[in-house]
């Protein structure tokens, strides 16, 4: 077995140099297929029924004028009369149909009778959830230097010493702080094309996880895994939302099965907000108390929100966020709506846990009349991930990157132009990012062509192109001379791409197998350059021998010893493996700089430093679009998005795109971006970053506007009319 | 009402016979097998289904297609020239200006209505003009690097 490890940077010839992706010419020209561009012969469209109502019962479905409606072909009814229906846009029923048109106007055929159940949208209300009876405890944690004593109760115990190092702090800082929920809101919206045949499903599906969706739909078809092939080439966005086959998928098959015809099920606009996918809110309130320095000795709240119908609310394991003191109790509250559930958003439960814990410590630094970047330095004793001194040393990059030194005032001292302030805030955060399962087929042809296939997706971060990287690098080729297949669930096993987990996993995987087959290739050169195995090396498409490079074949002889049998290579890697290859925990430290208008309340982004450290960077071109992106949508939750529900009907008000807004070229500003990685960071190998950069931007946001206005807007997304609410209370 | 109608797309002259209020875009893909313009929203809010109408940028998803027949129809699958990719194509590339790639052609199509009727756009006019256009990705800073490397190539000068 080769011994498995990554080049040093001065050895790498791929590894660590910007490479553009191999999908982008059919990115660019509109060769990439989607599953939204699948359309097979002979398919039925099919279009749902989405509940108008957020909270009912079903009393009658009739779906006989549907079938009366020419073209249509199949009505597949989901909820039958007596179901309840708990939220807004729950398919009732699918109709099937030889056009778009037949499909949706059979669905304005089917006839429906609802009885209304009571409706409780209101998840910021923690009084008014109590009294409709829609609470449940989510659990908490004390934790206090001092003990109780054997005779103590440790309740009392807990309110007591509280109250005390309260009273002990030199500053105290009592705040309510939120963000509301938000959708995944892809592009692409949820769907799937399907072809039942010969007892075999085919399902292009749109999905983050092309290995672990086959046994979804074979479930519910009386069918095995084996006799599911799931595809996906190119996806339009999922972040967290696009894990399973869902109802949805499987009715299509369903569909499919009965009718003996391929069926194409995307989601329209609408379903895909209220359906497919929203992140939990998070409301809390805090009273902290700390040192003379600033440094947090005592954290005492309580944060609740909502997950939806099934409640959920962020986790109290990450809060207070990264920075926890000795002394902390925290509680949470879950609130159940009569919204869809909600689905893993981008960095689970960090987004909210930061901008509700690390806005904070910013008000700390305007009560202490200190700059935040200070208080924010004397917290870092209490980052409780080993990471203050990477914390330390990415917040001196980035105020270099800002020019925070130059830039700085107090809270609400800044400079006045016109009706416009400006301010600076910055957050910092924490992510896991540990490699996921991943298994990688290698074969190396006696011509010389390498290929592997791999069970996982590309999300648009860049996946393909990192395998090809790994394994260009591993053969001392370049990634255009290898072929990588990835997209169903026909090959090797890999892992869902989500927690930033694919990087990992599938460097894991190409490495290991690349390793092997090298290692393989080497015992047949050896012998032709009169040389040991160990002595030999693959660089520039060439086998030599190391320190004496004019002994050397090139790749195409090398492979050409092969004979006639190609050599084929299997690896695995199982996720949390001890490897030198990759890592886990990552630190990021970001920084906003807005502009606030008092006259109108409109936010603008002027700059953001993004300052991140993933391990060993495999492409630092993907790896930077990465950050951008999560930047971005860092600033759409600070600024623009938020799910509005009518609070008496549940009603989803605006899920069209052109009213949930998201941000556009000219919103997002400047922004820069540094990959953090020392030898310190490198030698831990890889580790992914989807997740990290989308954490920090809404609690640096806040802290920029309170910078900028001198007033803490408490609730995300920082919309003109809560901005202008703010300073009319300060008034 | 369906009726004949010939449309003219990346200069192919096609006679189908179609209702004339179905959308553009389900005609560019649904019929003439044209991927690259995308469903986003269906109501001209996303840009990601954007083609050029004799050269000017147009939401296919809410252009009828009975609008437009006869008129020069340009989607993304006909700006390559020669087998080689237009301008704006080969600098969205090099700028890296796309993740999962469902708005690029939109987008790309935006951009070269924009230098078609300013080669030298300003970033600031960049950002305006393609204002309608949504990358959920976030990738709109590389976007702007990328119109503007086009605007370099497009005059011949170096990127």
């Amino acid at each position: 077995m080769a011994n498995y490890a990554w080049p040093s940077r001065d050895e790498a010839q791929v590894i660590g140099k910007k490479t553009s992706r191999l999908d982008g010419v059919a990115k660019s020209t509109g060769t990439a297929k989607y599953t939204y561009d699948v359309n097979l012969k002979g398919q039925l469209i099919a279009k749902a029924l989405g509940c108008p109502h957020a909270h009912c019962r079903i009393t009658k479905i009739d779906t006989s004028p549907a079938l009366r409606v020419p073209g249509v072909v199949h009505v597949e009814v989901l909820r039958d009369a007596g179901s309840e229906i708990e939220w807004q846009g729950e398919i009732l029923a699918v109709v099937a149909a030889e056009t778009e048109g037949a499909a949706a106007e059979g669905v304005k055929a089917i006839r429906v009778e609802y009885e209304p159940l009571d409706v409780f949208v209101k998840d910021y209300d923690l009084e008014a959830a109590e009294r409709a009876g829609r609470t449940s405890s989510g659990g908490g944690r004390v934790q206090t230097e001092r003990e109780p004593g054997p005779n103590d109760d440790e309740d009392k115990f807990a309110d007591a010493e509280i109250e005390r190092l309260l009273k002990a702090s030199k500053y105290v800082v009592e705040g309510f702080y939120g963000i509301d929920p938000i959708t995944h809101c892809c592009l692409e919206p949820h769907g799937s094309t399907v072809e039942f045949k010969d007892g075999k499903l085919l399902a292009y599906l749109s999905t983050q996880n092309v290995s672990g969706t086959d046994d979804g739909f074979a479930r519910d078809l009386n069918l095995t895994a084996s006799d599911v092939e799931v595809r996906c080439d190119y996806i339009g966005g999922g972040f967290g939302s696009k894990f399973a086959p869902d109802y949805w998928g499987v009715a299509a098959a369903r569909i499919s099965q009965k009718t003996g015809r391929p069926v194409k099920f995307m989601l329209d606009r609408d379903l895909e907000l209220k359906l497919a996918g929203n992140r939990p809110s998070a409301y809390l309130k805090v009273r902290v108390g700390a040192d003379e320095n600033g440094v947090i000795q005592v954290w005492d709240s309580h944060h609740w929100g909502t997950g939806g119908a099934t409640g959920g609310a962020v986790s109290q394991n990450v809060v207070p966020y990264v920075l926890v003191p000795k002394n902390y109790r925290r509680r949470v509250t879950n609130i159940k709506t009569n919204a869809a559930p909600a689905r893993a958003w981008r960095a689970p439960n960090h987004p909210q846990a930061c901008a509700i814990s690390q806005t904070v410590i910013d008000d700390l630094a305007r009560v202490m009349g200190k700059d935040s970047y200070d208080v924010f330095l004397a917290n870092l004793v209490n980052a409780t991930n080993g990471k203050a001194d990477v914390y330390r040393e990415q917040m001196r990059i980035a105020a270099e990157l800002m020019g925070w030194k130059e830039k700085y005032h107090l809270h609400g001292k800044g400079p006045r132009n016109g009706s416009i302030v400006e301010g600076l805030g910055m957050a910092l955060h924490t992510w896991g990012g540990a490699a996921n399962n991943s298994s990688c087929t290698l074969r190396i042809r006696p011509d010389g062509s390498v290929e592997s296939w791999c069970g996982t997706q590309d999300l648009g971060t860049g996946t393909r192109t990192v395998c090809a990287m790994v394994l260009a690098e591993t053969f001392g080729l370049s990634p255009a001379d290898v072929r990588v297949n990835i997209g169903s669930s026909k090959y090797p096993v890999s892992g869902a791409s989500g927690g930033s987990t694919t990087v990992g996993g599938v460097s894991e995987s190409h490495r290991r197998a690349a390793q092997d087959a090298l290692e393989k290739l080497f015992a047949l050169v050896a012998p032709k350059l009169e040389a040991q195995a160990e002595q030999l090396e693959a660089v520039g498409g060439r086998i030599r021998v190391k320190g004496a490079p004019q002994r050397s074949i090139s790749w195409k002889e090398a492979c050409a010893l092969l004979g006639d049998m190609p050599l084929e290579v299997t690896q695995s890697y199982r996720s949390g493996t001890p490897s030198p290859l990759s890592s886990s925990q990552v630190a990021g430290v970001q920084m906003a700089h807005v502009a606030v208008d008092l006259e109108t309340g409109v936010v603008r982004m002027k700059k953001f430093v993004a300052v991140q450290d993933q391990g060993l960077v495999i492409n630092p071109k993907t790896c930077a679009s990465q950050i951008y992106g999560g930047v971005c949508m860092g600033i759409a939750g600070a600024l623009f998005e938020q799910r509005i529900m009518d609070p008496e009907t549940g009603a989803f008000v605006n899920c069209e795109l052109s009213d949930y807004r998201l941000p556009r070229l000219g919103d997002v500003g400047e922004i820069i971006v540094h990959l953090y990685e020392p030898d310190s960071e490198r030698q831990r190998g890889v580790v992914g970053n989807g997740e990290p950069p989308v954490i920090s931007p809404i609690a640096a946001i806040s802290n920029a506007i309170c910078n900028a206005t001198g007033v803490r807007v408490p609730v995300a997304p920082y919309t003109p009319q809560r901005v202008l609410e703010a300073l009319q209370r300060r008034a | 009402m369906r009726r004949q109608l010939e449309l003219v797309v990346n200069g192919e002259a096609r006679r189908l016979e179609l209702e004339d209020q179905r959308s553009l875009l389900s005609v560019l893909r649904d019929d003439l097998g044209l991927y690259g313009a995308k469903y986003g929203c269906g109501e001209g809010h996303c840009g990601a289904c954007t083609v050029l109408v004799d050269g000017v940028p147009r939401r296919s998803c809410t252009t009828q297609v009975g609008t437009v027949a006869g008129k020069e129809i340009t989607t993304v699958e006909g700006l390559e020239h020669d087998g080689k990719l237009h301008p704006v194509q080969q600098a969205f590339l090099e700028e890296e200006a796309f993740q999962c790639g469902y708005c690029t052609c939109g987008m790309i199509m935006g951009a070269c209505g924009l230098l078609r009727r300013n080669p030298r756009p300003t970033a600031a006019q960049i950002r305006t003009f393609l204002d309608g256009h949504l990358c959920r990705c976030g990738t709109y800073q590389r976007i702007v690097a990328a119109v503007q490397r086009a605007s370099r190539l497009l005059q011949g000068a170096q990127p």
